[in-house]
This record gives C-alpha cells, structure tokens and sequence, in this order.
C-alpha cells in the first residue's frame, strides 16, 4: 500500500554523524565538524519532512521491518519501526527543534576546547530519541530511553572536570535507572501476560479486556509500573531531583534533551500506552495526580531561585506536571499538544537564557543581571514572545495547549482545574519575574544580594568584555524561527484539529468522550477568560515587585522567613533523599559489604588457605635431599614394589 | 606358526630392543636421542602390525615427528656434550636396578606362564577386520565416550604451554646474587 | 601368528631399559629419554591388550599417554633449559641445591 518510507534513515543518519565525530573529530577541524554535525541531523531532519508529507493523510500506520533481533520461542522483538500520527508529531519536534539547536550550538560551543565530542554526544542523542519515538516495540523504545538517559549523562558532565558537573551526570543516570526499574517490571508483566512487547499485538490483546474499574488489577499495576518509569525520565515527584541539576550542562543541553525532547519521552510513553491506561482508571488517577501535585510543587520553588537556568528547570517540571495531568484526565492529545508548544517555547526561553548568559560572559544569577533589554534587544524580543507564551497569552501557543488541558481537567474534576490555574498564575509570576530581572531596571554587574553577602561574578569569561552584547548569527536565527513557532504553533489546536489528527492514534478518548458533551461552550468560554485573567495578573505582580518597587521582595521574604528558606532550599527534599537513602546504602554498602564480606570472608578465606598449604609444606620439605638420583632410585624401587604386589594380586586369583 | 605376521613382529622388535640398549650404552645424548627414533619407528611398526593405523601415524607424527625433535633441538641448544664419569647414587646401585631387573623378570615369567598362546588377531593385510584401527573408528570412540578426557587434555596442552614459555624464557630477576655456577 | 604375551614381553624388555637408564645416566636429556621410553613400552602394551580385547579403548588411551608425554617433554625441557641458565651444567648431580 504506502510505499517504503526508509524511516530508518532518520535515526541512523544522526549516528553516522556521531560516529564521524566521535572518531575523526579530534583531528578535524572546527567548520569539519560542525558541517557533519548539521548535515547529518539536518538530513534526518529534512527526512522526517518528506516522511511525514507521504504519510500526512493516512490513517493506518505504517510498520517497517529492518532486522531481525530476538526470537525466544513465542517471544520475538525486531529493529522495527512504527510510524502513525503520533510518532510522526515526535518525529517531527525532535528532529526540527533538534536541528534548531544543533546550529545555535555552533555558535555558543565555539570556544569550548571539546567542540567535537559535543557534537558527537548531540548526534548520538538525536539517533537514541528517534529510535525510541519510532520503535515499534517496547523493548526497542526502552533500548532508545535507555540510550538518551546515556547521552544525557554525557552532556550534562560536559565538563566533567568540574566536581558538580560530574556529580550532576551521575545523580541524572542513577535517578533515571530507578525509574526503569520499574518500568522494565511492567514490561516484564507485558511479557508474562501478553507474550509480546509489538505495540500493535499488545495493544490487539490490551483491548477486548474490560475496564478495571475497581482499582487494583493487572492492567492498572503495569500502568503504575510504566508512570513510575516515566516519572524518572520526565522528572515528576518522586524523581525530579535530577533536573534542576542537570543544569550543569551546556545551555543548549538543557533546550535540547531537558526541555524539548528527553524529558517528553515519560509523556510519549504514556501517551502510547493508552490502550493499556484507558482500561485502568485507578493507575489514570495516579497519573493525573502526581502531574498536578508535581506541576504545583515545581512552580512554588521557581519563584525563589536566582539561577536563570534553574528557575528555566523548575519550570520545566511543572510544565511536564500539565502534560501529565492531561494523561491523566485522559486527555491524551491535550498532552501531546502541550509537549509540542512547550518544545517550541521552553527550547526557545533555554535557547535564549544561553543567549543572555553568553552576553554578559558567563554569569547565571539573575541578580546580576538587569536592564539588558537595551544591549541584547533580539534576544529580549524573542523571550519575550517565549514568556507570553508559556504564560498562556492568547494568540501564543502556549495559550491554546495550556487551555486545552484546563478545560479537559476541569470536566474530569474542578480541583485538578484550581490547582492547574493557580500553578498557571505562579507560572506566570515567575516567567515575568525572570524577565524583569534580566532585561528591565538597571545592569547590576557586581551586587549585594538579600542577605548582605557580597557575592564576585565568577563564570567562564571567555571574550573578556566590560559590556553585554549581542549573540552571533548563528545564534539569533534559531531563536527567530522558534518565536515564530512559538507565535503560530498553537493555532493548529483552534476547533480541535490537532485532536482530531491525533484521533486515529490516540483512540477517540473513551473516557473523556461522555464527559464532553455534558459541558457547554459557554463554560469553556468562561473558563478561558479565567485563565488570562490569572496569566496577566501574575504579569502585574511581578511588574510591582520587580520593576516599580523592587524593594518589596525582600521585605515579603523577611517577613515569611522561614517559609522562605524552605522554598529556597528546595523544600530540602535532596537533603531528605540523601539522609534516607543514599547515607544508609552508603554505610551498609562500606560496613557489610566491603569490610564485612569482602575483607573478612572473600580475603581472609583465600590468605588462610594460602597459609595453611604454606604450613603444610614446611613440614614436609625436610624430604629432600637435593640429590635427583637417588631420588630416582627410591621410584624405582617403589614402583618395583607396587608392580610386585599387584602381580601377586592377579597370580593370587 | 611361523607366519610372516611372527617374522615381522621379530625383526621390528629386535630393532626396538637394540635401539633401547644403544641408547643405554652411548654416551653422546645426540646419540642417545637418534636410537630413540629408531625405537619408536620400529614401534610404529607394530602397531601397524596390530592393527593400530592411527595409532601408529600419531607416533611416528607427534612423537618421532615433534617430540624427539624437540629433544634434538635442545641437546643442541645446550651443546651437551658427553657424559662425564661421577658416582652415583647407592640407593639406586643396590636397590633400583636389581629391584627393576628382578621385577621384570617375574612380569616376563608370569605373563609367559599364565597367558595362552592363543594369537592376536589383527593386521592391516586387506580384506581382514575392517574399519578397526582407522581414524574413524577411532575418532568416534574418542568423541563420544572419551569427550571429557579429550577436552581436559587440550586443557593440559595449553597449560604446557605456558608452563613451557614461561620457564624458558628470559629471566628477569632485579638484585641478588644468581646461585653459584658449576663452570667457570 | 604372534601370541599376546610376545608383545607384553617386549613392552616389558622397553620398560626395563627406559628403567635402567632413568636410573644410570647422568645427562639430565637422557634421563628425560629414557622416560619417553618407558612410556613408550607401556603404549605398546596398550595396543597389544586392544587388540587382544577387541576393545579400541586401549588405543584411545594411547592417544592420551601421547599428548601427555608430549606435554610433559616440552615443560620438562623447558626446565632444563631454565636450569641450564643458572647452573651452566647439565649433570643432574649438581642440580643439588634442593635440599633441606
């Protein structure tokens, strides 16, 4: 029918980059290697385009089979791609934000000594997300997420020689590996009960069974499993530790892998996994409430932090919580048009804090900054745009997919909406709080912070410049073409289109159908009125206390002295963890393990039998004479006398 | 009764023998080591004789062929030269070799006595037990009841191997004085 | 035809020579070779009682006293190579130092 698409170019043209890189890199030049970087990425890219506009009007989805892997008995797993409207949406995101910041990166790793190997980690990231957004089977999904927790690793300990980059790459992998624990024991359930990981015979087998509707079951244990995995991949409660981290990265790292497209993997997943998730409420339920809770708690914390990138984080994990919570209401196209508009807005607000950051010469804290929009104007201009859109201003992107979740959540129930509009109006806080802090009053190079601590402007000051200026090129387009998106990326969600697109993929949301019609338009209408009201009063509030009385901050946070701390710290939950768990697996692993098995009985057993044979041979060793002959002759003799007994033996009988 | 399979027996022995005893009596190893070829190939020979194809090409190939040559290689290696007169041991003068004299006396007796004169029935003269002594009969029976001991053996090889290289290379030994030497 | 005990007794006349020379000669070599030898006797007798059996287990066997002794012909040269280093002589009465 559809003719061979070669969707397997686009995964494996990002990897022959990589491997061109990673080997002849070093030798090469810089133009050398960025050309390869960006030719082959944009060939995958440009590959996606022609895939996608073939497959555009089609409603079967389209399978390709590259190879055979695992044939175990009943069991088999092939190098196999999937292509329907869902993965052809990733597939598109991932490879045309992923191009988009492969050439901003050009520009902001110019000077950076190891420009090859980041190239080589990107391209390598970008063939692991392509490979598990076009598996077609859990198992090679999770060899792709697997594969980008890997890449991320790598790119967040860029610069591994710095002690908390490095810890930062480790805490990001450990994290992200208890969460495939239990997503590997829900595919290990799929296996046991299912007999296959194909997407398509699972989901054939997933859907003749009833509803589970009273909690605990089969299918709402694996759903659990499968929101455990993606809670580490997405960094929701309890596993978002990592993010605010993984900071440590280069900044179009975090656009990439920790805004745009690994952290979405958790969502795709979910989002595939439909089948499984509409027939167990209970687990769509948890779903939904670790998304809200996880939306609200992530933003209360961004409001305090002074790290541009880290507030950038926090905000990421609250917008990934509106994803979830959309999952959860069982709106699973409002999910995906969310992850969509937050690639093109929350890339682009990544994209530009690295903008900003390379301005001023590598300074990150927010306090330093302040009156840039004079000196970086395009980059204001275009975080501009990106702040009105995650702020949920019409006729910006983030306004349409942000609606679209509040009006399903609202219909499922009212409180998922409060908290998700309350979590909008602290978004909104804090995105115009960064952006008053960076580009409104005036430029504080040096400052006394809060508290009274005199803190000197420390960061890599690679031009060595007094003033801000602007980006390179290089630099600038990409954040041009990702506000445009940002502008128009959402309109495609106005009458339900994108719903409608995604229908044949995502099922026609059993759940959310009866639900829909009971509501009016005129409700929805309201609701959305309430949503801008929130996003321009957080605008207001943030107007007051940073640009017309910036004194006031600091009067609110003296008087909630100790609410303030908390949230400044994090609510001190990396603390908790630490003492909970990491001390304790620390200590037992030293005490009985090492000093206790490894020492005491592993050596110890080994030198007492080394000993032993030592004693043993002492006393025997006065035997010998030094002389071979006679040595000789005592075998003879005695093998004289051993024939002879033997002989009499047999003459005996 | 005097069949050529008797003459044949006779004369690869008698060649045997003379070989072990030439190889008591020289006292050049070169020559020692040469008479030990001709023992072997005169074995070789009766095997054929009874039967043993295989067998007698795995003796004439491993150890003519690459045993003995090992010896050869060595002894010029060493420059070994003839034998000087020391004394021996007592022990083995009075108790070794009239114990082994006398204990293959009373083996030869008993095995005279007590065994029939019935024949052994092999050879490799044509139309006769077929399919015997060949690799393929051989070969079954070693991959299929013998595999275990087969498999250790190869082990055993490998590790003579290394046992081989590792005591015959250079040594290199940091400090201390190496033990006293005999010559010069 | 030749009678089993004809070949025993020759593996027997083997046996005794490689015997005497293991305990008569003094160059380290010839008592090596004289070992071989012995071995040697004892295959024969081997084959001989496969023969007289009917039973191909004795010339399997064979095979193996083969590789064994080929195994132990190169480390035990090896040895006396290493011996030969240190001690410059390849009287086997004055590789003495082994003693107490």
């Amino acid at each position: 029918m559809t003719p061979n698409l070669n969707l397997w170019l686009i995964p494996v043209l990002p990897l022959a980059g990589a491997a061109i890189n990673g080997f002849f890199g070093k030798k090469s030049s810089r133009t050398t290697v960025s050309v390869i970087g960006l030719v082959f990425c944009g060939a995958a890219f440009a590959w996606a385009l022609t895939a996608a506009l073939r497959f555009w009007s089609s409603e079967v989805p389209y399978q390709e089979y590259l190879a055979h892997w695992i044939r175990s008995g009943d069991f088999a797993a092939d190098f196999a791609f999937y292509l329907d409207r869902l993965s052809l949406v990733m597939m598109l995101v991932v490879t045309g934000v992923g191009f988009l910041i492969h050439i901003y990166s050009v520009g902001y790793m110019w000077d950076d000594p190891s420009y090859y190997r980041f190239f080589t980690y990107l391209n390598l990231f970008m063939f692991f997300m392509l490979t598990l957004v076009l598996a077609n089977n859990y198992l090679l999904m999770f060899i792709g997420w697997e594969g980008v927790g890997l890449a991320s690793y790598l790119l967040i300990g860029f610069w591994f020689t710095k002690d908390s980059a490095a810890s930062a790459g480790k805490k990001a992998f450990i994290v992200n590996r208890i969460g495939d624990f239990g997503f590997l024991i829900g595919l290990f359930l799929l296996i046991q009960h299912f007999g296959s990981l194909n997407f398509v015979q699972v989901f054939d087998k997933v859907r003749p069974l009833s509803v589970e509707a009273g909690g605990a079951g089969l299918l709402t244990t694996i759903g659990i499993l499968l929101m455990f995995g993606a809670c580490g991949k997405s960094a929701q409660i309890p596993l978002y530790v990592w993010l605010p981290d993984a900071m440590e990265g280069p900044t179009p790292v975090s656009a990439l892998i920790h805004a745009a497209t690994m952290v979405t993997a958790g969502v795709y997943m979910v989002s595939r996994s439909h089948v499984i998730f509409e027939r167990a409420p209970m687990a769509l339920t948890v779903v939904a409430i670790i998304g809200t809770l996880t939306a609200l708690f992530a933003a209360t914390i961004g409001i305090t932090q002074t790290d541009i990138k880290k507030v950038l984080a926090y905000s990421t994990v609250s917008q990934l919580g509106y994803m979830f919570m959309a999952c959860g209401v069982g709106a699973f196209s409002a999910g995906i048009f969310h992850l969509m508009t937050h690639a093109f807005f929350k890339g682009l607000l990544f994209l530009g804090a690295g903008s900003v950051i390379h301005a001023v010469g590598g300074e990150q804290d927010m306090r330093k900054m302040g009156g840039l929009k004079s000196y970086i104007p395009v980059t204001f201009g275009t975080m501009l745009i990106a702040t009105l859109a995650i702020a949920g201003i019409p006729p910006l992107a983030g306004f349409w997919s942000k609606d679209e979740i509040l009006w399903q959540a609202y219909q499922t129930s009212w409180v998922y909406w409060l908290i998700g509009v309350i979590t909008a109006f602290i978004t909104s806080f804090y995105m115009f709080r960064l952006l008053f802090m960076t580009f409104f009053g005036d430029y504080r190079s040096v400052q006394v912070d809060d508290h009274g601590r005199v803190h000197s402007a420390h960061g890599h000051d690679e031009h060595g410049h007094g003033e801000p200026h602007e980006s390179p090129m290089v630099m600038l387009a990409p954040l041009m073409i990702l506000a445009v998106l940002s502008v128009v990326g959402g309109l495609v969600g106005i009458g339900n289109h994108f719903e409608h697109f995604l229908a044949p993929a995502l099922g026609s949301g059993e759940v959310t159908q009866a639900a829909e019609e009971g509501a009016s338009h005129g409700t929805e209408f309201l609701l959305m009125g309430i949503s801008v009201a929130v996003a321009l009063l957080g605008a207001v509030l943030a107007w007051v206390l940073y640009v017309s009385k910036p004194y006031l901050p600091q009067r609110i946070a003296a008087k909630l002295n100790g609410l303030y701390e908390a949230v400044l710290n994090k609510y001190y939950v990396d603390e908790i963890y630490a003492s909970l768990f990491v001390k304790p697996l620390i200590d037992g692993s030293t005490r009985v393990l090492w000093q206790g098995i490894d020492r005491k009985v592993i050596d110890d057993s080994i030198n007492d039998a080394a000993d032993g044979a030592r004693h043993v041979s002492d006393n025997v060793r006065h035997m010998q004479s030094g002389n071979l002959r006679s040595y000789a002759g005592w075998i003879a003799a005695g093998a004289a006398v051993v024939i002879a007994y033997m002989v009499w033996l047999g003459v005996g009988r | 009764m005097i069949s050529i399979h008797l003459i044949l027996f006779l004369a690869f022995g008698a060649v045997a023998v003379a070989g072990a005893i030439n190889l008591l009596a020289q006292t050049h190893p070169i020559n020692s080591a040469l008479s030990l070829i001709a023992v072997m190939a005169a074995l070789a020979g009766e095997y054929l004789l009874l039967g043993a194809e295989f067998v007698a090409a795995v003796q004439v190939i491993v150890y003519a062929g690459a045993i003995m040559v090992l010896f050869v290689f060595t002894i010029m290696l060493l420059n070994a030269g003839v034998e000087e007169r020391t004394n021996g041991s007592r022990v083995a003068m009075m108790f070794g070799i009239p114990g082994m004299l006398l204990g293959s006396l009373l083996v030869a007796w008993v095995v005279l006595r007590h065994s029939g004169t019935e024949a052994v029935v092999v050879g490799v003269l044509p139309g006769q037990t077929k399919g015997w002594g060949d690799p393929a009969t051989v070969a079954t029976l070693l991959f299929h009841e013998f595999l275990l001991p087969f498999e250790i053996t190869s082990i055993l090889i490998l590790i003579a191997i290394m046992g081989a290289v590792v005591l015959a290379s250079k040594p290199t030994v940091e400090g201390g004085e190496p033990p006293k030497k005999v010559r010069s | 035809m030749v009678p089993l005990s004809y070949y025993l007794v020759l593996s027997g006349i083997l046996f005794a020579c490689g015997v005497t020379g293991f305990l008569i000669k003094r160059n380290i070599i010839t008592i090596f070779m004289s070992i071989e030898l012995m071995l040697n006797g004892v295959n024969l007798s081997f084959v001989a009682f496969a023969a007289h059996w009917h039973s191909l287990a004795g010339q399997v066997f064979v095979f193996f006293v083969m590789v064994v002794a080929a195994a132990e012909a190169a480390v035990g040269l090896a040895i006396i190579i290493a011996v030969y280093r240190t001690r410059e002589t390849l009287n086997v009465d004055q590789v003495n130092l082994l003693k107490l």
